[in-house]
């Protein structure tokens, strides 16, 4: 049927096989943290806290993508439900912020149970296209269901008061909060990838057939990742509406899911710290060119083409070529 | 006028016939896309914007250059289908190494430059086209009023889709496309240049795709979102047939347009869903689509 | 675009500085769809219309330096409230313009009063930001569904269409466009008989438009917007549906709408706005300078948004402050009066009241030009044009 049989042809510097953290790693976590904590005294906390729920929803996505070798394009079924969650319990039955984004968080995970057991059944382009088929049936639920509230989505969410004490109406506070979450999940996903799990998952990624005959039950490691990987996208959206204090339909719309490959896309599928890069060049752009209107649409089309010809290893992928050492 | 009582048949059945008007622009989409699947590998997500460039360029024959819709008709795949060839010469024969996701991503970046420069420089709320004269009014059918121009739509995409199998499935050119879709390297040793079939077989299906574009025109505004709205689910109208299958996704875009039809009387807000509820079930009772060969 | 402007506002700053007392500098944003279904209709336009009353209030002879900056909302909520509180935490904005679509507009409304800003709302329809979701900030200029319910509605039953059937898109605002105008045809005595519900956004409606046909109803209401709403006009017109002896009326329907259906199409159409270009020769004139910078003729939208413009700085040059607080209860306090929807008054939930109108559109040989698109069937007066104050439920109002 296809004209080529040649597999992915991106190949990234091995990772090491053992479980420690190797030392510029450490170093670039680090580097990352001192930048975030000094980062809300120069920029904008609010633009900030943006990139960071992209970035993990962007991860999130990775996790799946890059070293599950799965490409969900339903992935805003999970960012935005676990939104529209987690607003809800916030404004609604006012819950604390802590509280609302845990229940945002197990409602993707349980989100991902569901759809994930329909589309591990399924590979490559079908698992891609069973993932979207659920993606829309959420999207219609969101705007039917009456707590969505259609296109307004749920508005005016409060901030409400860390563990009923510390407020969040202080960007600064509420930044501090969102850092310690979004690197939370970071690290978690690199634990991931680098424990066992993490290694039999590549072997899947990398040979499918070889693993199985290995005695894996290859479906039970694809489920399980596919759950995790919906928590996260859960626990990025439900984060972000707590800070946007809005739940919309945006964040369900198959678009979204497009965003989320394309930030994985363009900062090094496969790669620990693409996504971070994808997601603030993104987002960067989307804030600083929305005065130029229809041209940003343009551009990002420009971008897509430009990454899919000329560096399909990504920003970090490409890096990491250099230095001939995986990031 | 009909009582409606319920729903009384006289109603479905204008229902269904509408159904089909739908699946008629589903077919040519869905088989352009299969065509393209088929033999290039690659998923066109700019399918939807080619449907639009078809429905822009001829509101642009006829107003810039005064070329009428039947001139349209035959002149509009051309020119698209033109682009078509360029863009796979420049940019999309540098991935058919690659997996299948970059094409995607690619024709998506593409679908986002064309939709953008059709924004900027002709506004969203939708340029007009008239109906050709020829094919103005309509027949009072007893149990609707039917357009005469609806009743050309299906006749036309009919026509073209029983041509384009005819030519794929019964003639020496379709066997030559069939066998380099099998193994490009054999075909091609034995003196065929597949490179170049490779090339107007993409040209082709933009060209369906342009095609249905001007058809539409007169129906809907000519818009730069029209295909941006439809190309979801023209896909799943694919992955539903099975991707690949010309016969496949004729008979899949015409039998979702009628199933599209139903829905719209029995719960007309889930329309836009019943598509992707179908799509699933399909892929986990038959994975590779309803007339796919199983991979 | 903004960098110009900056630059322009501190080259105006230097040159007055020395001359006039230039002691309030104002920063305007005009928050709208400038790449989606509705930029046509707000988008540029607004921009202009926003510079335009800026060049007329001549604020740099009156000691107040005001700067314009726009922005893309594309129509989300989510973008809406991200780029209002950057603008007002970051950029300086004192008020935010336009703002179309209801779900945009309420977000804006919610962040400009948690920041204690301005946000003069044009493009937004919900009669909510003036009803239940009302706040001390915001003030809603040209249109809501409750006067275009109010506008259609009653003069087509008092028309004679008596009997209805509504084409609704599956969202809030045209279910709440539905409530309204059901709510309306039945107290003036006409009678709803049906309503189909289409997926937003739609392309086809013919199903639609032949359950619409075939109900027997005398007016085909269509609680849409923007592309949907010139689809289904145009389809109907496909079908039939007015040779068969129905009438349509459309409940949100801008004069860009009709340009693009083209008369041929939507002649005999009922339609309510707040403002056309041809009403009288003050809109005439302001309308032909709109027309020269912007290659068309203004919407009510864009002449909301001038209008709005035009009556903040009459505020703050009385007040010499731009004090939100101040400024907010200096413009409720003031009659408003400017070339385009005459004499009025904001009210105290923020209401801005003008007349209606209920226009129907013209056939093709009663159109005299490329815009004549209207004929005034009856202008609803302005106390009788919006909801009265002590019916929609705003806490300002006690």
């Amino acid at each position: 049927m296809s004209v080529v049989a040649e597999p992915n042809t991106m190949r990234l510097p091995e990772e090491r096989t053992t479980g420690a953290m190797p030392g510029y790693h450490i170093a670039i976590f680090a580097l990352l943290l001192g930048l975030a904590l000094i980062a809300p005294f120069f920029l904008y906390p609010v633009f900030l806290m943006k990139v960071m729920c992209f970035a993990l929803f962007a991860c999130a996505l990775n996790l799946l993508l890059g070293f599950g070798g799965l490409l969900s394009f339903g992935h805003a079924a999970f960012f935005g439900g676990a939104a529209y969650v987690s607003a809800h319990a916030a404004k609604v039955w006012g819950l604390t912020p802590e509280v609302a984004i845990i229940l945002g968080t197990l409602s993707g995970a349980l989100l991902g149970l569901v759809i994930g057991s329909f589309a591990i059944r399924r590979q490559g382009i079908y698992f891609a296209m069973v993932t979207l088929a659920f993606a829309q049936m959420v999207y219609f639920a969101a705007l039917q269901m009456p707590f969505t509230g259609g296109e307004d989505g749920i508005q005016n969410v409060p901030r409400g008061d860390l563990f009923g004490v510390i407020s969040l109406n202080s960007d600064m506070s509420l930044y501090f909060m969102v850092l310690a979450i979004v690197f939370g999940g970071l690290l978690a996903i690199y634990r991931i990838i680098h424990s066992p799990f993490g290694q039999v998952l590549k072997a899947i990624r990398e040979n499918e057939p070889r693993a199985i005959s290995l005695g894996y039950r290859v479906n039970n490691y694809k489920l399980t990742v596919f759950v995790l990987s919906a928590a996260l996208a859960g626990l990025a959206g439900a984060t972000k509406a707590i800070v946007f204090q809005l739940a919309s339909l945006t964040d369900v719309h198959w678009s979204m899911s497009g965003e989320a490959v394309l930030m994985t896309l363009i900062g090094g599928m496969g790669t620990v710290f693409g996504p971070l890069v994808g997601a603030a060049i993104i987002v960067t752009m989307q804030n600083y060119l929305a005065s130029l209107g229809a041209w940003v649409t343009i551009i990002q089309g420009f971008i897509f083409v430009i990454a899919v010809l000329l560096f399909r290893e990504g920003v970090v992928g490409l890096i990491a070529k250099r230095l001939r050492r995986p990031l | 006028m009909i009582d409606l009582l319920g729903i009384p048949p006289q109603a479905l059945f204008g229902q269904l016939l509408l159904g089909l008007i739908n699946g008629a622009f589903y077919a040519i989409l869905s088989l352009g896309l299969a065509i393209i699947f088929g033999l290039l590998n690659i998923i066109n997500f700019a399918h939807g914007a080619q449907y639009m460039l078809g429905a822009l360029v001829s509101w642009m024959l006829l107003n810039y250059l005064g070329i009428n819709y039947w001139w349209a008709l035959l002149l509009v795949p051309i020119i698209v289908g033109f682009t078509g060839v360029v863009l796979e010469r420049v940019l999309i024969s540098r991935l058919y190494h690659l997996d299948h996701l970059y094409g995607l991503l690619l024709t998506f970046g593409l679908a986002l430059i064309i939709q953008g420069f059709a924004r900027n420089y002709y506004g969203i709320s939708g340029l007009p086209y008239t109906i050709p004269s020829q094919l103005a009014g309509g027949q009072n059918l007893g149990f609707m009023f039917l357009p005469n121009y609806r009743g050309w739509v299906v006749v036309a995409s009919l026509a073209v889709c029983i041509t384009t199998w005819f030519v794929i499935e019964k003639t020496k050119l379709g066997a030559y496309l069939r066998a380099a879709t099998e193994n490009p390297s054999l075909v091609g040793a034995f003196g065929i240049n597949v490179p170049r079939m490779i090339t107007l077989t993409y040209g082709f299906g933009v060209a369906l795709a342009a095609f249905a574009g001007v058809l539409a025109a007169p129906i809907y505004s000519v818009n730069p979102n029209m295909g941006a709205d439809l190309i979801i689910v023209v896909f799943a109208v694919v992955v539903i047939g099975g991707m690949g299958s010309i016969l496949g996704s004729i008979l899949t875009g015409f039998g979702l347009g009628l199933v599209e039809g139903l829905t719209r009387v029995f719960y007309p807000e889930g329309s836009a869903v019943v598509i992707f509820v179908i799509m699933a079930l399909v892929l986990l009772v038959k994975p590779a689509g309803l007339f796919g060969r199983t991979a | 675009m903004k960098k110009t402007n900056l630059l322009l506002a501190t080259l105006a700053a230097t040159l007055f500085a020395s001359t006039a007392f230039a002691d309030v500098a104002v920063k305007l944003g005009v928050l709208n769809d400038r790449s989606g279904v509705y930029s046509d209709i707000t988008g540029e336009g607004s921009v202009i219309a926003a510079q335009m009353a800026v060049e007329d209030f001549k604020p740099a002879e009156k000691g107040i330096n005001v700067e314009i900056v726009s922005a893309d909302h594309q129509n989300k909520p989510d973008i809406a409230s991200n780029i209002a509180r950057q603008w007002y935490d970051q950029d300086g904005v004192d008020v935010i313009l336009d703002v179309p679509t209801s779900s945009t507009a309420l977000a804006v409304s919610d962040i400009t009063r948690e920041k204690n800003k301005i946000f003069m709302n044009s493009g937004g329809g919900t009669s909510d930001l003036t009803g239940k979701a009302c706040s001390p900030n915001t003030v809603h200029w040209t249109y809501d569904t409750w006067q275009l319910a109010n506008g259609t509605g009653s003069a087509v039953v008092k028309d004679g269409g008596k009997k209805w059937f509504f084409v609704v898109a599956d969202y809030a605002f045209g279910q709440a466009l539905e409530r309204d105008t059901s709510e309306v045809v039945k107290a003036a005595g006409g009678e709803v008989v049906g309503s189909v519900r289409h997926p937003f956004p739609g392309t086809d409606f013919s199903s639609f438009l032949l359950q619409a046909q075939s109900s027997g109803a005398e007016v085909i209401g269509f609680a849409n917007a923007g592309g949907d709403t010139i689809n289904s006009i145009k389809q109907a017109a496909e079908f039939g549906i007015v040779q068969g002896g129905q009438k349509l009326a459309g409940l949100l329907v801008f004069i860009n709408d009709i340009k693009s259906l083209g008369l041929e199409t939507a002649q005999g159409l009922y339609l309510s706005e707040t403002f056309y270009w041809d009403l009288n020769d003050q809109t005439r004139e302001w309308s032909a300078r709109f027309e020269e910078k912007a290659g068309k003729k203004p919407n009510m939208v864009q002449a909301g948004v001038y209008a709005s413009v035009l009556h903040y700085l009459k505020a703050v040059d009385e007040l010499d402050s731009k004090d939100a607080t101040q400024v907010m209860a200096k413009m409720k306090e003031m009659p408003t009066d400017d070339p385009l929807f005459g004499k009025g008054e904001i009210r105290k939930d923020g209401r801005k009241i003008h007349p209606a109108y209920l226009f129907r559109v013209k056939s093709p040989d009663q159109s005299k030009g490329e815009w004549d698109l209207y004929e005034l069937v009856s202008t609803i007066p302005a106390e009788e044009a919006f909801r009265p104050l002590d019916q929609g439920g705003c806490s300002l109002v006690q």
